[in-house]
């Protein structure tokens, strides 16, 4: 099958236009902005919308406005936009409306800076806007499975009328890598008989909102969505395993830096240490089995990110403390190298803490 | 017995929420009987604001969309650019579109985007308990002015259709009044033809409707209506500021 180079920003955006998308808004920021240059160019020829919004706040509501009116739809950002687009993204889990919204996450907090990171996984994965909510994350550790995970992130979330976000990092965004776009196929989209797009002969209109003034309507409201998170939790868990089999010392990263991991595993390997690793495809719903499981003959867990430490919680409690978790993390920027997570690694095989 | 008078197809039957002397009642059954008379309910999307015309869901017989606070146009941007051949109106407050909101209404009128925008200015924040709006006047008392409103402290009362007519994307942009059934009837012509032009295609509308808000300036609705009448049109005057004839 034929190859082609692509860099991982724009292999979104052709990702989504191969998943049937055909609406971008969006806000330039870096490290994304390859993004919204091949949108540009590439929505036109394939007769879609791309449209360059005044603020993150305003490329949002058009997301919104888009969904709503049955359409799929895709919106990209980094970190401190992302941040603006909260409000937006609680309205569009209020209003059970489906979209994609890429972060391709960069230095923070404040405006920290334009190198990859991984500090955005609370505000993706816990919600992140006002209210009670979950969002499905996704996140992808090479090109190709940007392009492959774009048709599932769409589905998902048209399936379950709920936003999606792919978590990416700088790293991801601007490498290129040969990927297969023959594998992917479009898509048959979901009938959306909910959108207010025009009446169109039907007898009663169609209403997007998320106002629940009476409070027992609005707890409704919450008992409906975390219903459906539940089921998601118990059909849509992604991971992938490497050298886990015997692992002793199980390295848990995703993204990035999960990459970067199945590298010091390897090199531990070949100095006699058994270690494996847990990369989560899907950071929410967290694929909590498959570390309950490892924990049955690992001797200890070490989380990797590029951030104080985060998604170091979910493995906490996924492990449920019946074995050690420790954590090892870079920040502002910053990536851990495979011969410093290898100096963990043997630490703890020596027995030793961080 | 012969009818001569109906309620329009375009609003449901639920009774309106408005407190009395309030004319949002007034602009929703404009708005729904220029529907009506263009026939194009089937067709028609509304984005409806933060404030107290949110429930104006309930009451438009059309599709509807519930937008966060001052986010409207850019909702309307979404739904318009996705389908670009429906009918798209927004009906916005002055605490929604003239402070939260001026980015998103600036940037939907500066594109050019083909939705029609009705803004409702009573010079008050409603709904959140008659605070100070960007529209209150100088010298208004309200509930964050309890001296009125004083230029040191709290600025000047921003005329939005003056300042929408400098973009060349907003083809049509008027200022009516519903004190009086003169008016009344002017205010449905401009709110007819604001439709009109985006049928057209030709561009931005908008259509800013004085309007009252008894509760809130401490005033019997007839009051009300004089009070708008003798201070809010002295500084909001009425007219047609741009048209599309003016424009080609």
């Amino acid at each position: 099958m034929k190859k082609v180079l692509m860099k991982g920003n724009e292999a979104i955006g052709e990702g989504a236009i191969r998943a049937g998308c055909r609406h971008f808004f969006g806000y330039p920021i870096t490290p994304q902005s390859e993004l919204p240059h091949y949108l540009a160019k590439r929505m036109p020829e394939v007769g879609g919308v791309f449209l360059q919004a005044e603020s993150e706040v305003s490329a949002i509501n058009m997301v919104y406005g888009a969904a709503g009116a049955g359409v799929r739809v895709l919106t990209s950002s980094s970190s401190p936009g992302l941040s603006l687009m909260q409000e937006g993204i609680s309205y569009l889990v209020g209003a059970e409306l489906p979209c994609v919204i890429v972060n391709v996450m960069r230095g923070g907090p404040g405006l920290g800076n334009i190198a990859p990171a991984q500090s955005d996984y609370f505000q993706s994965t816990k919600g992140g806007g006002h209210g009670d909510y979950k969002l499905i994350t996704l996140a992808p550790a090479s090109v190709q499975e940007i392009i492959d995970l774009m048709a599932k992130a769409f589905d998902l979330s048209d399936h379950y009328r709920t936003p999606v976000m792919i978590l990416g990092d700088g790293i991801l965004g601007q490498m290129m890598e040969p990927v297969e776009l023959d594998k992917v196929q479009e898509v048959k989209q979901a009938e959306k008989s909910w959108a207010a797009s025009g009446m169109r002969g039907r007898s009663t209109p169609n209403i997007i909102n998320s106002l629940y003034i009476v409070p027992e309507d609005c707890e409704e409201l919450n008992k409906r969505l975390f219903a459906k998170y539940h089921e998601i939790s118990q059909k849509e868990k992604m991971w992938e395993e490497y050298r886990l089999e015997d692992a002793e010392v199980v390295l848990a990263a995703f993204g990035t830096s999960a990459r970067i991991c199945k590298s010091a595993a390897d090199k531990a390997r070949a100095k006699g240490i058994k270690a494996g690793v847990i990369r989560p495809i899907t950071l929410w719903p967290f694929p909590s089995e498959v570390f309950q499981r490892a924990a049955k003959s690992a001797r200890c867990f070490l989380t990797v990110e590029m951030s104080m430490g985060q998604m170091v919680e979910d493995v906490r409690l996924a492990v449920n403390g019946a074995k050690p978790v420790h954590f090892y993390g870079r920040s502002g920027g910053m990536v851990p190298m495979v011969n410093d997570i290898l100096a963990q690694i043997e630490k703890l095989a020596s027995g030793g803490e961080q | 017995m012969k009818k001569v008078y109906t309620r329009p197809k375009a609003l449901t039957d639920k009774p309106f929420h408005y407190c009395p002397g309030c004319t949002h009642g007034i602009i929703h059954r404009l708005v729904a009987e220029v529907i009506d008379e263009l026939n194009i309910a089937d067709n028609t999307v509304g984005v409806c604001p933060v404030g107290c015309a949110v429930f104006a869901y309930n009451y438009f017989n059309v599709d509807m969309f519930q937008a966060s606070h001052g986010r409207a146009p850019a909702v309307a941007t979404g739904i318009k650019r996705s389908l670009p051949d429906r009918v798209v109106f927004t009906y916005q407050g002055d605490g929604d579109l003239a402070s939260i909101g001026t980015a998103e209404i600036i940037h939907a009128a500066a594109r050019g985007e083909k939705l029609t925008t009705i803004f409702v200015n009573n010079a008050v924040y409603g709904m959140t308990g008659g605070q100070m709006a960007p529209t209150t006047l100088l010298g208004q008392i309200t509930t964050t002015t309890p001296k009125g409103r004083d230029k040191e402290q709290a600025g000047f009362p921003v005329k939005m259709a003056e300042m929408l007519t400098t973009l060349e994307g907003a083809v049509y942009v008027a200022r009516v009044s519903v004190h009086d059934p003169i008016h009344v009837n002017k205010a449905k012509r401009v709110i007819k033809e604001a439709f009109e032009v985006q049928l057209r295609g030709e561009g931005f509308a908008l259509v800013e409707v004085l309007s009252t808000c008894p509760t809130n300036w401490g005033l019997s609705p007839k009051e009300a209506l004089k009070w708008l009448q003798e201070n809010m049109i002295p500084y909001y005057p009425l007219g047609i500021y741009k048209s599309p004839a003016e424009v080609k």
